[in-house]
């Protein structure tokens, strides 16, 4: 379908014909073609312990990481609380929140502005370039959830790391969806110097098992 | 075509000329693009593929290219069956008035926006403006620029040549929220602005974007970012509306697994950006509600037609090409007087807008052919030889030509030249260091001229006028 058009605008149909007719027939070698392109690049970078190298990298953002075993989790994650009150992700394991105190989880409906932070789980992880990937189902929350808040609290799970770009994205349903975390927001903006948080959350805390 | 040439805007020599003189931009220009240009060196070398993922890179892009109706026609119908809008604009007059109509639509007198060069090319601030609705730049770079009444001179850092005191001097006098007290140190600086958008974004109903890719095969659409307010625009309004050149297009979401390794090491020299956005149509009970796609021509089927200048298209933006750039260096963004300075916007801005104008005409004549653009371009661009193709289509007109030729101002300095040169020759070295034994820096073909230095050539092509 077209957008609609206003009286005296251009003529949409007209503009979509007019620039596909420039770009020539639809030919059957498209697929052969694409199947030809070359890709002799690494599907990983490093071989070795994933959960390692991706710790060490997001730690090179300056997130702060916690490596931690499933058992000392809820602890973790009670202590890296800051005053005021956190959104937990729907669909947030239970256990992962056992010591959040009731009277420090926000309310259904909370002013997202207004609370201190969120705690979520994420879909994937990639190890060679530090990032966090959410794909914002069960855990994780719709997108505001982990975007207005200033404190994100993420666990990942050693399963969800994968080595490097290729593999994470065969992991992913690309139709849902997705942010890509890469450490706290940050602008350079200003004669170059990195400045952690212009809009996104500006503390990024990791909880690794 | 319909790009607009910024308005009285000088030939390329004579604003080079200005900007020269310009002490305070040249130093705050050679300061940031030295520092991105060791940066991404080391960025890419940490990878030991990095030759084989910038093949691939440009073979994706050349068979988009060559099948860009097929892959248009799946785009839309993809976005259209997970509910979003697709249009199709032939120019920039089309465009904005197809954005125009869409947010008057919605009642709304206010979009939010994210940096796109899409809608810096057409002009669609300037258009919403004439019917009344405010676009707010929310980028800190481009917010610097709006409130400083200025234009962009770099395609990732916008306010490069700006510094921080004239910074605080520019959000004291524009931005209400300021605190009297503001100082110039950057983390206060970002503060000031992330107090003066939040409240915006909060009541923002209808937002506008460009794209830095879009997947054919899946209808998603992607926006690859630092500061968060891409994601505040794709997140919070319930209207989005997104403009986006049609060579943005990717064949399979597979591809996108070698444009996100190349994207953010060339152009923020990091193993990723903070932050990348992927939406495809609309997600009930998450984001906007409604989704449009403005799929904009605007000239690139035209430089689709030219077999040389067609690479062009490959641009991903990344604006590595600048930062090694020693005119671009020297003579600053605003010289270029389009919004794609540098390397590539000497070649992209006389496709997309014809070589018509005396600025357009001149533009390829911007470059000393020294061929570090083509070395860094994650795409693999030659740019010095769709400079030279371009120099043969350029109006005939020898005097003129020699008089605007090669940023004249900026190089007339051997010193300064010197320096610039040996500045670009050391980054090359260094990559060349780094990268043996297969570097692409020791086979490429060095298109016709610079047998001769090029100061020398310049020199002799001067004193003859
Ligand atoms: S021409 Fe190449 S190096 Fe320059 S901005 Fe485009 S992709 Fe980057």
């Amino acid at each position: 379908m077209t957008g609609p058009d206003a009286p005296g605008g251009p003529d949409p149909a007209t503009a979509r014909d007019d620039i596909l007719g420039r770009l020539g027939a639809p030919d059957d070698s498209v697929a052969e073609a694409y199947g030809a392109i070359r890709r002799e690049y690494l599907r990983r970078h490093s071989e070795g312990d994933v959960r390692a190298l991706f710790a060490e990298r997001v730690a090179h953002y300056r997130a702060v990481v916690h490596t931690v075993t499933e058992a000392r989790l809820p602890g973790a994650l009670a202590a890296a609380l800051r005053p005021g009150a956190y959104v937990l992700a729907p669909g947030l394991p239970a256990a992962w929140a056992a010591a959040i105190p009731p009277d420090r989880r926000a309310a259904d409906g909370a002013e997202l502005d207004a609370v201190a932070g969120v705690v979520t789980g994420c879909a994937a992880a990639i190890a060679e370039t530090g990032t966090i990937v959410l794909d914002h189902g069960a855990g994780q929350g719709r997108r505001a959830l982990t975007l207005v808040p200033d404190h994100h609290l993420v666990v990942v799970p050693a399963d969800r790391i994968a080595a490097d770009v290729p593999e994470a994205l065969a992991r992913l349903d690309v139709t849902r969806p997705l942010t890509f975390v890469s450490g706290p927001s940050a602008t350079s903006d200003i004669e170059l110097t990195r400045v952690e948080g212009v809009h996104g959350p500006r503390s990024l805390e990791v909880f690794v098992l | 075509m319909s790009m607009p040439t910024y308005l009285g805007m000088p030939p390329f020599p004579d604003a080079a000329r200005e900007a020269v003189a310009d002490t305070r931009l040249r130093r705050n220009l050679a300061r940031a693009t030295g520092t991105i240009r060791e940066r991404r060196a080391a960025a890419v070398a940490e990878l030991a593929d990095w030759d084989e993922l910038r093949e691939c890179a440009k073979q994706i892009k050349d068979h988009t290219l060559g099948h860009l109706g097929h892959y248009l026609r799946m785009l839309e119908e993809r976005v259209t069956a997970a509910g979003g809008v697709v249009h199709w604009a032939r120019d920039a007059a089309e465009a904005n008035a197809i954005v125009t109509r869409l947010v008057r639509e919605t009642g709304e007198t206010e979009v939010v926006k994210v940096k796109s060069m899409a809608t810096q090319e057409i002009g669609l601030n300037e258009a919403l403006a004439e019917a009344g609705i405010a676009a707010v730049e929310t980028d800190l770079a481009e917010l610097i620029v709006q409130l400083g009444d200025d234009r962009p001179s770099h395609l990732l850092v916008p306010a490069i040549h700006r510094n921080r005191a004239e910074i605080r001097e520019i959000f004291r006098r524009a931005m209400p929220s300021a605190p009297a007290d503001l100082t110039d140190d950057p983390a206060a600086l970002a503060e000031a602005a992330r107090r003066h958008l939040r409240a915006r974004f909060l009541a923002a109903r209808v937002a506008v974007s460009g794209a830095n890719f879009a997947v054919a095969e899946t209808g998603t659409v992607l926006v690859v970012e630092s500061e968060g307010n891409g994601r505040m625009c794709l997140t919070l309004p319930e209207t989005l509306i997104t403009v986006m050149g049609i060579e943005k297009v990717l064949p399979t979401a597979r591809d996108l697994e070698v444009f996100l390794q190349v994207l953010p090491r060339s152009s923020t020299a990091e193993r990723m950006n903070p932050y990348t956005s992927a939406w495809t149509g609309v997600t009930p009970g998450d984001g906007p509600r409604a989704f449009h796609l403005v799929l904009l021509d605007n000239g690139r089927t035209a430089t689709l037609a030219d077999a040389v200048g067609r690479q062009a298209l490959r641009c991903i933006r990344c604006s590595a090409c600048l930062n090694v750039c020693p005119v671009y260096a020297r003579a600053g963004g605003h010289a270029y007087g389009s919004p794609y300075p540098g390397p590539i916007g000497a070649i992209l801005s006389p496709q997309l807008r014809g070589l018509g104008s005396d600025v357009d005409a001149s533009l390829p004549f911007a470059s000393s052919l020294c061929g570090a653009c083509y070395e860094v371009c994650p795409v693999a661009i030659d740019i010095p030889e769709v400079l030279v193709h371009l120099r043969g289509k350029a109006p005939k007109k020898p005097s003129e030509r020699l008089a605007m030729g090669l940023a004249g101002a900026a190089l007339a300095s051997p010193r300064r030249l010197a320096a610039a040169q040996f500045a670009a020759g050391r980054s090359r070295r260094a990559v060349r260091r780094l990268r043996a034994p297969r570097a692409w820096t020791d086979t490429r073909d060095v298109p016709v001229p610079p047998a001769q230095s090029f100061r020398a050539w310049w020199k002799a092509n001067r004193d003859r006028t």
